[in-house]
């Protein structure tokens, strides 16, 4: 069982050969889009922080922007500073060039204002499209696939069909010596205890209840009680009727095996089997989050139809909703059929998505990545911005 | 091929999930413990609703997704409906400090 990748210096295998102009803060966005849109091969990652942020959101932003320069499927990136914000825009440069890819820096201030900047920028980011244009896709078995999940817009389908699939493919994934990585730490709620039981060591299992806890804390400082409304009005009209019985149908597109880590939002997921990125359940933050954490390929199950992908990691969208499937089309990569008598449809949709992220990962574009929908991303933070 | 009315998510369940409007008295083909049977329902049961595949006694547990979604808080025979009259959550309430 194998898929055809880009190798990297370090080891890590890419299933996209991208050059990433990513923005050290917001002030940069600007001329970060206009260089990525003029140079064929080039992604832009645009956030809203990297300035005037507490040292905790400072930290978390600077590591998240590291591990995304890390992410295997960038060949090289370029950072664009503005040149006075508070991230260490060097030590971002030297953290990320340990991993053996090129990495370019370029200050707004220094340069003289946006025209050089862009001209300038074009040019490093031509050649190293050119460079890099040269690495050949190579044979890797599956073990090397990192592979996120997410769900959003979801609906009734969501927790009968498409997440039970995806989790489907997900077991399939961690049987191949793959890696899976979750997150959206919201939807735990409810289920945690569930989550908590399939901890692989007692200090997993405490570090799930932890982040929970912590997540819920921070809306109660908010004077926000996120269990006890839970299930929603909305949610018992469709059917759901408690809250265990919600979060469960979230959890379920994380599979059912052991999970043998919690990482924190912005940190690399260094090993094999299946782990949480303690994160929230907002697409820009999360999908920011995953895609540090170094997946190649985001699974995104829908109901009523999210369009998002992300600059530089394919995202695959699936539905169980038959109506999301005709009217959204656009966005949908898979349809999961609703079953009929006698299929064992999710075992069958579980291998069927599992066979499309290989395809993916092979070269295969998907439709968020085809019209470029998913250039508006932001980095999660905790803070008061100053 | 015929439509599939309910879903059953997880071997271990006593509830499926309808996959169309569903009437009552209308008897529908599911695997319980490895073993076809006919179950008829004892109320309707709207797309997305649940409905019990065995008969769960008051304080016991309603299972879905293999694991327990809360508590019959009374009897619930073969094919009655599932949903917030007859089954509560264990969770959501005072579990967190």
């Amino acid at each position: 069982m194998s898929f055809l990748g880009f190798p990297r210096p370090d080891g890590q295998v890419g299933v996209r050969n991208h050059i990433a102009i990513i923005s050290t803060v917001i002030c940069a966005n600007d001329v970060t889009l206009k260089i990525a849109q003029q140079v064929e091969g080039a992604v832009a990652f645009l956030h809203d922080q990297g300035c005037c942020q507490t040292p905790i959101d400072l930290n978390q932003v600077t590591k998240t922007l590291v591990n995304l320069g890390k992410n295997p499927n960038l060949a090289g990136v370029l950072l664009v500073s503005l040149g006075c914000e508070s991230v260490l825009v060097e030590e971002i440069r030297e953290r990320i060039a340990a991993s053996g890819k090129p990495v370019k820096t370029l200050s707004i201030q220094q340069i003289g204002g946006m025209l050089p900047a862009v001209a300038e920028g074009s040019r490093i980011t031509q050649e190293m499209v050119i460079k890099v244009s040269t690495i050949r896709r190579e044979t890797f078995d599956d073990s090397h696939l990192i592979i996120g999940v997410k769900c959003g817009a979801s609906d009734t389908t969501s927790g009968l069909i498409s997440n039970p699939a995806a989790g489907a493919a997900f077991d399939l994934l961690y049987d191949h010596g793959g890696t899976c990585v979750f997150g959206e730490t919201t939807e735990f709620l409810g289920a945690e205890h569930i989550l908590m039981r399939r901890a692989a060591t007692p200090q997993v299992k405490k570090k799930i209840g932890e982040i929970v806890t912590r997540m819920e804390q921070r809306a109660k400082m908010m004077g926000v009680d996120m269990r006890g409304g839970q299930p929603t009005t909305g949610n018992i009209k469709g059917g759901l009727t408690t809250i265990e019985e919600k979060s469960l149908g979230a959890i379920v597109k994380g599979g059912t095996k052991s999970i043998q880590g919690v990482y924190e939002y912005g940190d690399k997921v260094t090993k094999k089997g299946l782990y949480i990125v303690d994160s929230p359940g907002r697409e820009p933050e999360f999908l920011t989050g995953i895609a540090a954490a170094g997946v190649q390929i985001i699974i995104f199950s829908t109901g009523i139809g999210a369009p998002q992908g992300f600059p530089f990691v394919p995202v695959l969208k699936i539905t169980g909703n038959p109506k999301t499937e005709k009217y959204l089309s656009d966005h949908i990569d898979k349809f999961i059929k609703l079953p009929e008598e006698g299929e064992n449809t999710i075992a069958q949709a579980g291998e069927e998505i599992y066979q499309e992220i290989k395809a993916i990962a092979s070269g295969k574009k998907t439709k968020a990545e085809v019209l470029g929908y998913g250039q508006f991303s932001n980095i999660f933070t905790v803070g008061p911005v100053i | 091929m015929i439509k599939k009315r309910a879903i059953v998510i997880n071997s271990k369940d006593n509830v499926a999930t309808a996959l169309d409007d569903l009437k009552a008295d209308q008897v529908i083909q599911e695997e319980v413990d490895s073993l076809k049977k006919n179950i008829k329902l004892n109320q309707g049961i709207p797309f997305g609703h649940k409905f019990s595949l065995k008969e769960i006694p008051s304080g016991s547990p309603v299972i879905k997704y293999g694991e327990v979604i809360g508590t019959a808080s009374e009897l619930i025979k073969v094919g009655d409906y599932v949903h917030v009259h007859n089954l509560k959550s264990n969770r959501g309430r005072g579990d967190i400090k």
